[in-house]
């Protein structure tokens, strides 16, 4: 019953969809019909109309290109701006031999092939009606011979554009960043009509991450244009609005000062202004000429940029990687006092090395013989290695961790440039998740005295140095203090800070000993302490490149170059009432004490105003 | 059984047509698919600038398609049935996870990041929610009861409004026709459909009268679009002077100036259409209209053909949304419909629509090879 019931049911079943199958093709047919009728309508009945449109006057939107914002620093100097150049530029669809008319401009003008293979990939992304740049900044030279024979290029033409210009070259590359040639994935990602007009946009640095603000709004002029596009017109347009004008926090002479006491060295420094989180000094050396990279650099120079040793587009202050060494003491000398793994009092023996129970392995101090009996500032003041492998036995990796984290370290410090490295924070599990291996006591300890996995990056390393300042209240650090133009962004001075608790007693403690650093007869940079009337807080470091085997005795002149030491050297200033943060990393300088402290030494005493003319006669 | 299998050896019509038979695809399709393919890389590479570049990548992602295409052949019509509700679930998730995802990174997200390669979850949906919707009638008698056409209706809602949440209009309406389609194949009655389209027409004063002048502008600028001459009415302005100043002849093959001349937006990707209009006039647009009829009632007849419920209801409603995406494109393009992006089917530049497409002809495909028992003619 019920099976002839389904199969009655199935007859019916199709019948029904078959009937259905018939409806949808005649609404197929019908709709068709409609789209049918209308292009009759506009094929045949309005052709005459719409040709007329398409042939004699049409209306063509054309970009009008925003100027970009221009880059200051703190007190106006200019970073970066526009400056009027002279490119040669082609549009195809007035040419009819483009690979001719491209091997007679080469030749007169000894163009490179890299220049033309770079012309013919921009001009296939573009209307063969767009003029594009062949040449950009053409020497004087270059416009005479082409302007003498430019009635036998048509089609081919000298055009004023803006340039982007960086009148400080290396000295703040690594900040400012660079434009350059929108490439095809960017071409991707870019709002098309925004940047229909524009060539460049920023690559790196400032230019880069504040790219919106400074590129502006792109505007539209309608044109009447005639049967050769010829614009003959303008019905209506749309200004466009200039790109905001960027005030950075950097101060560009202190930022010259700490690039040139770097010296022959490579480093970096970076100086915060604690009140504010301001970023004063950004300096990596060696630097490069972004100039080049605006107008399209040479292959060659790239390629002398890319291999060379001293790696000059390298940004140290944002991507290093360096162990810490002896920087790290004052943070792990608070965390021993915040932990009560020890007392300001506590004193401990140091023979000139240090044992874990039932291990023959010496972890040696750098002072051979050792520091005899120490307290903590004692201990910081000469950067006594036993003390703190002792104290990081006390503390155990876990809670040192924990600590070091509030202060930044094994993470991002958040200012305002891309590509920022978080360095490296070791912990159980990540030497678990990352190694598949425990972790083992002796790491413990020379994780105590800024060694082993640990890994900071200048800017982190001035951050923390400023938190420490600021008596554990957190400072970001940031560049880009105000825009102005066209509407002046309220100025963000205070930003506010989340704070560690750490007690005030505590955080005196390690100032004092830092103070000591510099002014202690027995500290480690008692060199920068003269003719000041202020004092200044610091520590220095020494970070090992390579490990010295068990027996073997250090010697820093037979060994390589490239092998010595790190110098590293954090300080802030004036320790009763901190101004200015600053961290140094000179790569191989061997001393903190006597390389890194100097140029810290320098970049306070000028922003502080200390006896600065005195020392350069 | 073995004389048969013979028998069928002797009269080969050739040696491609054996080859594309073992192979589970049907020859009129493919060869109608082919000459689309064809005819999109000659318009992509006028209207695209003369970019050798984009044909290329154009080509991968053809060949890509029909790879997928013949994959799908390959499957029996009952395993997708019995993937069905699976497949559909799992879109649904993965629409979820864009919405969600959306909401951290700012804007619109269709997207789903999957590291080695980028996915639009909705493109899945469009096939998945026809899949769906037919699974579930088939399992009923059918013309379709009162409940069923409830659920079957969230079953097409849910998914309808979380792509109209990316937002993406376009693709939402084709998900919804997919299983509207499925709705109308499976019997609903011309009673039913007459009244709903009634309640929706009266609803639309109703609707009027609360809305906000504001709102009320958007709704006029997107029925009129001439009434905004710099936005959305500017394509289409610039789309009809193209496709009417290509006459009845055209301008021939490269011959098109508005796009050249930039007056015609997207010309390669939304508004193609207005680009192969004018180089090759109404003669062109016909032939290019009876290919895409050749196409749909191919399908249709596939439909006709096919043996159990749920695979005529797949393939029927997948042949009628074909056609929905030709005249909804076309549409726009003419200005007869207000803009909403979608693009010309198998012309349009652009991978995952054409992937979609022909994952769906597969499925066709798939059911047409897969008869258990021969017709007898």
């Amino acid at each position: 019953m019920s099976r002839i019931y389904t199969i009655k049911n199935k007859l019916v079943e199709s019948r029904l969809f078959l009937n259905r199958i018939i409806a949808a093709f005649i609404v197929v047919l019908l709709l068709t019909s409609g789209l049918i009728i209308r292009l009759v309508y506009l094929q045949i009945v309005g052709h005459e109309h719409y040709a007329t449109l398409a042939k004699d006057n049409s209306i063509k939107i054309e970009p009008l290109v925003p100027t970009r914002g221009i880059i200051y620093d703190r007190h106006g100097k200019v970073l970066a701006d526009n400056t009027q150049s002279f490119s040669l530029e082609l549009i195809p669809e007035q040419i009819s031999d483009l690979n001719d008319t491209l091997l007679r401009l080469q030749k007169l003008l000894n163009i490179s092939d890299e220049k033309i293979d770079q012309y013919q990939k921009q001009r296939k992304r573009q209307k063969r009606f767009v003029s594009t740049p062949l040449l950009i900044s053409m020497t004087d030279e270059e416009i005479a011979k082409f302007a003498v024979v430019r009635p036998y290029f048509p089609g081919v033409d000298i055009q004023a554009r803006l340039v982007r210009h960086y009148p400080y070259a290396e000295l703040a590359s690594h900040v400012v960043g660079y434009v350059g040639r929108i490439n095809e994935a960017e071409m991707k990602s870019l709002p098309i009509a925004e940047y229909r007009g524009s060539s460049h946009v920023g690559k790196i640095g400032i230019e880069n991450t504040y790219e919106t603000e400074l590129h502006g709004k792109t505007g539209y002029a309608e044109i009447e244009t005639n049967v050769q596009a010829r614009a003959i017109n303008t019905v209506n347009s749309v200004p466009p609005v200039a790109g905001e004008n960027l005030y950075l926090t950097l101060d560009i002479d202190l930022q010259k000062t700490a690039y040139d006491a770097l010296g022959t060295f490579n480093g970096a420094v970076v100086a915060i202004d604690i009140k504010t989180g301001g970023v004063l000094v950004f300096a990596s050396r060696p630097g490069f000429d972004p100039n080049p990279f605006v107008i399209g650099i040479a292959n060659d120079a790239y390629q002398a940029l890319q291999s060379s040793e001293n790696q000059p587009l390298y940004n140290r202050a944002l991507r290093g990687l360096y162990p810490p060494g002896s920087t790290i003491k004052p943070f792990i000398a608070l965390a021993g006092l915040e932990y009560n793994a020890i007392n300001a009092e506590h004193k401990l023996f140091c023979p000139g090395y240090y044992q874990l129970p039932n291990v023959s392995h010496h972890y040696r101090d750098w002072k051979k013989g050792g520091h005899g009996s120490v307290n903590i500032t004692e201990a910081i003041t000469q950067s006594c290695d036993v003390y703190f492998y002792s104290l990081a036995s006390m503390l155990g990796i876990d809670r040192m961790h924990s600590f070091l984290q509030h202060f930044g370290f094994g993470e991002k410090s958040g200012i305002d440039l891309s590509g920022e490295k978080p360095g490296l924070l070791p912990s159980r599990e990540w030497k678990r998740s990352q190694r598949n291996q425990s972790w083992y006591p002796g790491e413990t300890l020379i994780t105590g005295i800024g060694q082993g996995f640990l890994q900071v990056t200048p800017i982190q390393l001035a951050k923390a140095t400023a938190t420490l300042a600021n008596k554990g209240n957190i400072v970001t650090p940031f560049l880009v203090k105000n825009t102005v133009n066209p509407n002046p962004i309220e100025p963000d001075t205070e930003r506010p800070p989340s704070n560690i608790t750490v007690k005030p007693e505590n955080i005196s403690s390690i100032i004092s000993a830092m103070v000591n650093v510099i002014h202690d007869p027995h500290g480690t940079a008692k060199s920068i302490g003269k003719d000041i009337n202020y004092q200044i807080a610091g520590k220095t470091g020494t970070a090992q490149v390579f490990n010295i085997k068990q027996d073997a005795k250090y010697n820093e002149n037979d060994i390589d170059f490239k092998l010595r030491d790190h110098a590293l050297f954090i300080s802030f200033a004036p320790a009763d009432d901190p101004k200015i943060a600053v961290a140094v990393i000179v790569e191989n300088g061997g001393h903190g004490g006597s390389v890194a402290a100097p140029i810290a030494g320098q970049v306070i005493k000028q922003f502080l105003g200390g006896n600065n003319e005195n020392r350069n006669p | 059984m073995k004389t048969e299998t013979r028998s069928e050896q002797f009269h080969p019509p050739s040696v491609i047509g054996n080859i594309l038979r073992k192979l589970h695809i049907d020859i009129p399709l493919f060869i109608g698919l082919s000459l689309i393919s064809l005819l999109s890389f000659i318009i992509l590479y006028s209207a695209g600038s003369q970019d050798m570049d984009v044909l290329i990548r154009q080509a991968a992602r053809v060949g890509l398609a029909f790879l997928l295409m013949t994959a799908l052949a390959h499957v029996d019509p009952y395993q997708f049935k019995r993937y069905s509700a699976l497949l559909f679930g799992l879109g649904i998730l993965l629409l979820v996870a864009v919405l969600v995802m959306g909401q951290f990174g700012k804007g619109a997200q269709r997207w789903l990041d999957l590291g080695f390669f980028r996915f639009q979850p909705s493109e899945m949906i469009k096939i998945t929610t026809p899949m769906m919707v037919a699974w579930y009638l088939a399992e009923h008698a059918l013309p379709p009861k009162p409940k069923q056409l409830l659920i079957a209706s969230i079953l097409i809602i849910v998914p309808t409004l979380l792509i109209a949440k990316q937002p993406d209009l376009g693709t939402a309406l084709l998900v919804a026709s997919s299983g509207a389609a499925v709705l109308f194949f499976a019997g609903l009655s011309w009673r039913f459909m007459l009244a709903i389209s009634t309640v929706l027409a009266g609803l639309t004063p109703i609707l009027w009268h609360f809305m906000r002048p504001y709102q009320r502008d958007r709704v006029l600028t997107f029925l009129n679009p001439e009434a905004d001459p710099l936005g959305r009415g500017y394509h289409i302005i610039q789309s009809k002077i193209a496709i009417g100043s290509g006459g009845i002849y055209g301008k021939g093959w490269l011959g098109s100036t508005q796009s050249e001349l930039d007056f015609l937006p997207e010309s390669s990707t939304d508004f193609i259409f207005a680009v192969f209009a004018e180089e090759f006039g109404l003669f062109g647009c016909l032939g290019l209209l009876s290919l895409y009829l050749l196409i749909i009632s191919r399908c249709l007849y596939i439909a006709s053909q096919a043996q159990d419920t749920y695979s005529r209801l797949l393939a029927s409603s997948l042949a009628f949304t074909f056609f929905v995406y030709v005249f909804v494109n076309i549409g726009m393009v003419i200005g007869v419909l207000p803009v909403v992006g979608v693009p010309l089917p198998l012309i349009s530049y652009g991978g995952t629509s054409i992937v979609t497409l022909l994952a769906g002809f597969g499925i066709l495909m798939s059911i047409h090879t897969h008869k258990k028992f021969l017709p007898h003619s």
